[in-house]
């Protein structure tokens, strides 16, 4: 009897959540997708945005988000993987025990702090090395990269370990290096886990606004070169949200709505490579 | 009692709202938002009680009674090591237009200027394109971000960089220039000399009584002064009747 009243409580709160989703989803796109009928679809994808003067286009801003994934990718990748490879294979068992919940404590530093690191010391040493403001593509990508290291870095050094000891046992037996073994054997095995970490962390890239808003500059120009300013779609919403009205609002959502679509297929991706079902 | 109208008003008039609620907990105030010129129909026909606009009235709209509560001036703002002291509003608005893209050019270091400007939707960028740009649209070059304090930290910590802020926020971090001349000190401001600056109005119907006059008294007194002040308006004590 217990058992039953468990069960219904929990089929309950289980299916709030699956019904707030779906509300949010539903009011998501009931608020944004009429207007990008009611702009037309070349207007919202041209590059011109000035929404309190009927300008909806949000090219200017994807090409934002995409560059500064991009280029936080190119720094999150590199140096998580290096890190999860180190602590998986190339360390005693105490220095993993110390540095696995280091690097995780850093997931939990708020973003605000990593902004305020990138103002602080980030932005004026690329302004005096670079030129340009300094608030730019590379200062987004290199604040972001090492936000998404504790996600690349534990999921790896999971997929590492998880790969069994006989593969490295067999590499071993053929004569290879350690390095060897790495390269040819256990990344290609940890592949599926190796990806879904970078996937997540693409996905956690696209949702930050706070730091993002810190450093970019939010230019609505496109970027010419790393070391110009750039606008994402979230920090447009986080932006311009405060005191948007009427089609403004409804822009705003389209850009959410935009961004919620992005975000789904990255964990259809992420779901299909790590062959969960 | 409801009180409608600009939204650059609205906040601080919640502020001091909640304070005059506290004071006298049987008046309920509702703060709305709306726009300015909303505020002004909704008080000619009545619809609020007190009406809130952030710009003077136009002549077809005259007839209600003007209260003047602060003044929210606009200062331009560079960093101290920029030697630039003055601008003329053609120079600014070169610069916000992107025409304008180097400090040599207006006699200062040979830097890259780097413009700051507020996200689309901002009273603040709203006055500024009115009293600034004219017609001419800022620049998608410049730099933006969505509050006075974070416009203010960037030119503190950047060179090159000009934006425009609250003339009340302006710390010791930054530089606030003259325009055509004038600096944006508060006497500018209050004798009009700085012309930069829009005024924040109440606005009431007739004679304002009971619980509107109450307000409106409170947001006059040196306590409601105060609290605009703290927001970083700059307060007058004067009641104007139209």
């Amino acid at each position: 009897m217990k058992d039953k009243i468990a069960e219904k409580v929990l089929l309950v709160v289980a299916l709030s959540a699956i019904l707030s989703l779906v509300l949010i989803t539903f009011f998501i796109f009931q608020q944004g997708i009429p207007l990008i009928f009611k702009a037309g679809l070349a207007n919202f994808l041209s590059i011109k945005w000035a929404p309190t003067s009927g300008s909806f286009g949000i090219l200017s801003m994807v090409i934002g988000s995409l560059l500064v994934t991009i280029g936080a990718l190119a720094v999150g990748i590199p140096f998580g993987l290096a890190g999860a490879i180190f602590l998986a294979e190339f360390s005693s068992s105490t220095i993993q025990k110390t540095l696995k919940p280091i690097i995780e404590l850093l997931a939990g530093i708020p973003s605000v702090v990593f902004g305020f690191i990138g103002i602080v010391i980030l932005v004026p040493f690329i302004r005096n090395t670079f030129g340009g403001p300094g608030f730019s593509v590379l200062a987004a990508s290199i604040i972001l990269g090492i936000m998404i290291l504790p996600t690349i870095v534990s999921i790896s050094y999971d997929a590492l370990l998880a790969v069994p000891t006989s593969y490295r046992e067999g590499s071993y037996a053929l004569g290879a290096t350690k390095w060897q073994t790495v390269v040819m054997v256990l990344i290609p095995a940890a592949r599926s886990g190796i990806v879904a970490g970078i996937i997540l962390g693409m996905g956690r890239d696209i949702g930050e606004k706070m730091a993002v808003i810190m450093i970019a500059g939010n230019a609505l120009k496109i970027p010419g070169s790393i070391f110009d300013s750039v606008r994402t779609l979230t920090s447009t919403i986080a932006l311009e949200l405060g005191y948007a009205a009427g089609d403004h609002r409804a822009a705003l959502f389209a850009c959410g709505s935009i961004l919620f679509l992005i975000i789904i297929m990255l964990n259809i991706v992420a779901t299909r490579i790590t062959g969960r079902k | 009692m409801i009180i409608a109208g600009s939204t650059s008003v609205q906040p601080f008039i919640e502020k001091v709202a909640e304070h005059f609620m506290e004071k006298y907990p049987g008046i309920r105030i509702n703060v709305q938002g709306g726009g300015s010129t909303a505020g002004i129909q909704a008080t000619l026909n009545g619809t609020c009680d007190v009406g809130a606009s952030s710009r003077n009235l136009k002549p077809s709209e005259r007839g209600l009674k003007v209260i003047l509560i602060s003044l929210d001036g606009i200062a331009v703002i560079v960093h101290p090591e920029n030697a630039i002291a003055e601008l003329t509003v053609e120079q600014i608005r070169d610069i916000f237009a992107g025409r304008m893209t180097d400090w040599e050019e207006l006699g200062g270091f040979k830097k890259e200027i780097i413009p700051v400007t507020r996200e689309e939707g901002s009273g603040t960028r709203a006055s500024f394109e009115e009293m600034i740009m004219g017609e001419e649209a800022i620049s998608d070059a410049c730099l933006v971000q969505d509050s006075n304090g974070a416009v203010r930290e960037i030119i503190a910590t950047t060179p090159q960089g000009i934006g425009y802020i609250s003339v009340g926020l302006v710390d010791e971090r930054e530089k606030a220039i003259a325009i055509n001349g004038v600096k944006p000190t508060i006497d500018n401001l209050l004798t009009d000399r700085y012309h930069f600056s829009r005024p924040f109005l109440l606005l009431v119907r007739e004679e304002p009584s009971g619980e509107a006059k109450k307000f409106i008294d409170y947001t006059l007194s040196p306590e409601g002064q105060e609290i605009l002040a703290g927001s970083g308006l700059i307060p007058v004590n004067r009641v104007t009747a139209d």
